[in-house]
């Protein structure tokens, strides 16, 4: 499947973009997508960041089964205000 | 909503222009008897180092919806009439508003309790994030 997957603040620095496509197999959780996202295209400054996900600009728990098509977006923790 | 509720009693934007505190609560409509807002200010220190300024990066789409899930919620919990948030994103300088809420409501009590409840939902909530950039000219992601 294809995720759209959207990079803000500090993730889109480390990453430097601010979406990409990744092709993860059927069945696979936003978590999950996270955690390979991360491993080979993170560093020292963003592994461990305590990560929320969102799926069509809607919070949605790690456990979420990723649907083919769906965008998400990795959200490091907010600072707004 | 009643029917003499008009469409700025509850709004939510994202904007990047300057906010003007003394228009955004003069349009208000005058029918509740308190008035209550809250600005946050890009302020000049943070953690003992000099700050010039804040860049604020944004999910802009989701930003605005979950403001208006965040001001829905509020208008069901309290006893409130109009709430209305502004957030500001891009580059501030020092002392500039970069979150500006209102909440009116017939007592002060609902509304002072109804604006703290507010900004902690826009602080843990909204996906926006902030930089600071510091006299020394390094930035940090917060």
């Amino acid at each position: 499947m294809r995720i759209d997957v959207l990079l803000f603040a500090r993730l889109r620095d480390v990453i430097s973009a601010d979406h990409l496509e990744f092709e993860v197999e059927e069945g696979t959780t936003v978590s999950q997508l996270a955690e390979k996202l991360m491993a080979s295209r993170g560093d020292e400054r963003v592994r461990g960041l305590p990560l929320r996900y969102a799926v069509d600009e809607t919070f949605v728990p790690g456990d979420y089964r990723l649907r083919d098509g769906d965008s998400v977006a990795l959200i490091p923790p907010v600072s707004g205000g | 909503m009643d029917a003499q509720s008009t469409s700025n009693d509850m709004t939510v934007e994202i904007t990047d222009d300057i906010i003007d505190t003394a228009a955004f609560v003069g349009e208000l409509r005058p029918d509740g008897g308190a008035v209550v807002t809250f600005s946050g200010v890009v302020r000049n220190h943070n953690d003992g180092r000099e700050v010039e300024g804040i860049h604020y990066d944004c999910y802009r789409e989701m930003a605005q919806r979950e403001g208006e899930r965040i001001v829905d919620g509020i208008k069901e919990q309290f006893d409130v009439r109009a709430v209305r948030l502004v957030h500001r994103v891009g580059d501030l300088n020092v002392g500039e508003v970069s979150l500006l809420v209102v909440v009116t409501a017939a007592h002060r009590g609902d509304a002072f309790a109804a604006i703290e409840a507010l900004v902690e939902l826009v602080k843990e909530r909204m996906p926006i994030w902030k930089k600071e950039r510091y006299a020394d000219k390094e930035s940090k992601w917060l």
